[in-house]
C-alpha cells in the first residue's frame, strides 16, 4: 500500500461518511429472502443475518467511525494540549499535580479504562466519545508538556519574556507554532487508535446501539455466523483494517515530512512510558 | 553505591503514589454512573426495600470519605466485597479466573518473542532489503488489525475451514493456540519494529565499526555486540506491552470465550455487577503498574545512566 492508495482509501472513507445521508441507502431495510446471503447471491457486499445490505451498513459504519474519531481526537487534543502546555509553562505544584494525574491515567493499560467507563456510563455513541476522550487526552498532555518544557528557555521565548509579553501571548505565538507539528503527528496516529477503540467498544456491545451501525458491531454480529456467512466478518473488518492502515501510513509520512524528531532520544523516552504507535486492541 | 538505594526509594515512592491514584480512581468509578447507581443496578421496578438493602450493602448511604475508608480497609484484607450477581466473595471469583488469564498472557508473550526477535533482527541486519520490507509490512499490518478482527479470522481459517483447533473455550492445550496467536501477533508487530530501530541505532556506534574492522562476522556482531545494548529499550517496551497484553486479553478472551479476568470484566458489565467490574479493573491495572515498576527497576540496575539522571 504505497503511493496514492492510502490517500484513496482515506478519501473514500471520508466521502462515504459525509455523503452518507444523501446517498440512496437502505441500511435498515430487511430482505428476508437474502438473510446471510453472500455477495454473489445478494449483490453488493452481501446481506447480514436480518437480510440487511452490508454495503449500506458499511457506509453507515464509516460515518460512525469518522464522527467518533474526529470528536475524540479533537476534544482530547484540545484538552490535553491545554493542560500539558499550561503545566509545562507554569511549573510548580500545578505541574506536579498534572504529572501525577498523567501517571495515574497511564497506569490503566490500553483501553481497559475506556471499557470500564463505557460499561459504567452505559452504551451509546456519546458515552463512547466521553470514555475515549477521558483516556485519550493524556497522550497529548504529556507530549505538549514535554515540548513546552524544552522550549521554555529558548532564546526567542526568553526575549519575549524580557519584552514583557504576557503568558497567553507567549504560549499562543511563540510556543504553540513550534509544538504544532509533533501534536499533529500524534493526532494522526490518534485517529487510528480511536477508530480501533470505537470499533472495539462496539464489538463488546458498549458502543453504538442497534439499529445504528459500527464496524465493530458488524463484526460482533458476524462472529455468530462465521461458518455460514463469513462475509459478515470479512467485509467490515477489511474496511476497518484498510482505513486504519491508511491512517497509520499517513502518520508515518507526516512524521517524516514534518521532520518530527524521532531520533534515539525520543524513541527511548517514548518507549519508557508507553509503546508507540497506537495500542493494539 | 548510595545511588542504587536512592533510585530504588524514588522509584518505589512514585509507584506508591500511582497505586494510590489508581485505587481512588477505581473507587470513584461507581460514582460516575449517571443518576442513582442503585436504580441502574436493580432496574426501575425494584421495591424500595430492595433499593435500601442494596444501598446499605454497597455503603452508598454513607458519606464519600467514609465509603473510601471502608473500601481501603477491605482492600487491605483482600476483601473486595461480594458479587451482586451470584453473591459470592469477589476475591474468590477473581482467584478462579486468574490462572486462565495468566496462562493466556504467558502463551501470548511466548508467541510475541518467537515472532518479534527473529523478525526484528533480520530486518535490522538486512535494513532496506526484502526481509526488512517484509518485516515492516507485517509490523504495519499487525498494528492495524485489531484483536477482535484477527481472532474471528483465525477461528474461521484454523477452526472452521481447516478444523485443526477448537473454536473457543478453555479445554486442553490446543485451545490456547488461537487466543495466544491473536494476542501475540499484535504485540510482535510493535516489538519487532522497536527491536529493529534499536539494533539499527546500536549498529551505528563506533564499537560496532571496531568489531567489523576486527573482521568479525555479521552474526557475531549482531548477537554478541549489538543485541545486548539494543535489548535495554526493548525490555522496557516489553514491560509496557505486558499491560497491553492484559488489556488486549479483555477483548481476546471475549472473542474466544476464554474464562479469564477479561471475560469476567465484560460479563460483569453486562450483569451490571459493578463491584466486580471495579475489582477486575483494579487487578489488571495494579498488575500492570507492578510489572512496569519491576521493569524500570531492572532497567535502572542494569543501566547506570538511567539510575543517575532520570528526569522527572
Amino acid at each position: 500500500m504505497r503511493g496514492g492508495l492510502p490517500a484513496l482509501v482515506l478519501v473514500l472513507w471520508v466521502l462515504a461518511a459525509l455523503a452518507g445521508p444523501w446517498l440512496p441507502l437502505h441500511p435498515d431495510a430487511i430482505h428476508l429472502e437474502h438473510i446471510l446471503a453472500p455477495p454473489w447471491v445478494a449483490g453488493g457486499l452481501g446481506c447480514d443475518d436480518l437480510g440487511r445490505p452490508l454495503l449500506d451498513r458499511l457506509v453507515l459504519g464509516a460515518r460512525t467511525s469518522l464522527l467518533v474519531s474526529v470528536g475524540v481526537v479533537g476534544l482530547s487534543a484540545l484538552l490535553g494540549t491545554l493542560v500539558g502546555a499550561l503545566s509545562g509553562w507554569f511549573g510548580g505544584w500545578w505541574d506536579r499535580l498534572t504529572v501525577h494525574l498523567i501517571d495515574v491515567f497511564l497506569a490503566f493499560p490500553g483501553i481497559l479504562l475506556a471499557i470500564a467507563l463505557a460499561g459504567i456510563l452505559g452504551p451509546g455513541i456519546d458515552n463512547v466519545v466521553i470514555a475515549l476522550t477521558i483516556v485519550g487526552w493524556v497522550g497529548y498532555a504529556r507530549l505538549a508538556r514535554a515540548q513546552v518544557l524544552s522550549l521554555r528557555s529558548r532564546e526567542h521565548v526568553l526575549a519575549a519574556v524580557a519584552l514583557g509579553a504576557g503568558h497567553a501571548r507567549i504560549l499562543r505565538w511563540h510556543i504553540l507554532p513550534l509544538i504544532g507539528a509533533p501534536l499533529i503527528v500524534e493526532a494522526t496516529f490518534g485517529v487510528a487508535s480511536v477508530i480501533v477503540g470505537e470499533a472495539g467498544l462496539s464489538f463488546l456491545g458498549l458502543g453504538v446501539q442497534p439499529p445504528a451501525a459500527s464496524w465493530g458491531s458488524m463484526i460482533r454480529d458476524g462472529t455468530r455466523y462465521l461458518l455460514v456467512a463469513p462475509h459478515m466478518v470479512i467485509v467490515p473488518g477489511t474496511a476497518m483494517a484498510l482505513v486504519v492502515l491508511a491512517v497509520n501510513l499517513l502518520g508515518d509520512r507526516l512524521r517524516d515530512r514534518l521532520d518530527v524528531r524521532q531520533g534515539p532520544a525520543r524513541a527511548r523516552a517514548a518507549g519508557r512510558r508507553r509503546a508507540k504507535p497506537a495500542d493494539p486492541v | 553505591m548510595g545511588g542504587v538505594t536512592g533510585f530504588l526509594l524514588r522509584r518505589l515512592a512514585s509507584t506508591a503514589l500511582v497505586v494510590a491514584g489508581v485505587v481512588v480512581t477505581v473507587f470513584l468509578l461507581i460514582h460516575l454512573i449517571p443518576g442513582d447507581p442503585v436504580d441502574v443496578m436493580l432496574g426501575e421496578t425494584a421495591s424500595a426495600a430492595d433499593r435500601g438493602a442494596l444501598r446499605t450493602a454497597l455503603g452508598l448511604d454513607r458519606p464519600l470519605p467514609e465509603q473510601l475508608g471502608h473500601y481501603l480497609r477491605g482492600l487491605a484484607h483482600l476483601d473486595l466485597g461480594r458479587s451482586l450477581y451470584d453473591h459470592r466473595p469477589i476475591a474468590a471469583v477473581l482467584a478462579e479466573r486468574i490462572p486462565a488469564t495468566a496462562e493466556l498472557a504467558g502463551a501470548g508473550l511466548v508467541v510475541t518473542l518467537v515472532i518479534a526477535f527473529p523478525l526484528g533482527l533480520l530486518a535490522a541486519a538486512r535494513a532496506g532489503g526484502g526481509w526488512d520490507r517484509g518485516a515492516m509490512t507485517f509490523s504495519l499490518l499487525g498494528v492495524s488489525i485489531p484483536n477482535f478482527w484477527m481472532g474471528p479470522m483465525l477461528i474461521l481459517v484454523f477452526s472452521l475451514w481447516l478444523g485443526w483447533l477448537p473454536v473457543s473455550g478453555r479445554s486442553g492445550p490446543a485451545s490456547v493456540v488461537l487466543p495466544a496467536l491473536t494476542l501475540g501477533t499484535a504485540l510482535a508487530a510493535i516489538l519487532s519494529r522497536m527491536l529493529r530501530s534499536s539494533v539499527l541505532e546500536v549498529l551505528g556506534e563506533d564499537y560496532i565499526r571496531t568489531a567489523r574492522a576486527k573482521g568479525l562476522s555479521t552474526r557475531q556482531i549482531l548477537v554478541r555486540h549489538a543485541l545486548p545494548n539494543a535489548l535495554l529499550p526493548v525490555i522496557t517496551v516489553l514491560g509496557l506491552q505486558l499491560g497491553t497484553l492484559l488489556a488486549g486479553a479483555v477483548i481476546t478472551e471475549t472473542v474466544f470465550s476464554w474464562p479469564g479476568v477479561g471475560l469476567l470484566t465484560i460479563e460483569s458489565i453486562q450483569h451490571r455487577d459493578y463491584p466486580v467490574v471495579q475489582a477486575c479493573v483494579l487487578l489488571i491495572s495494579l498488575t500492570y503498574v507492578l510489572v512496569n515498576t519491576l521493569t524500570d527497576i531492572v532497567y535502572g540496575l542494569v543501566d547506570p545512566r538511567i539510575r543517575r539522571g532520570r528526569p522527572r
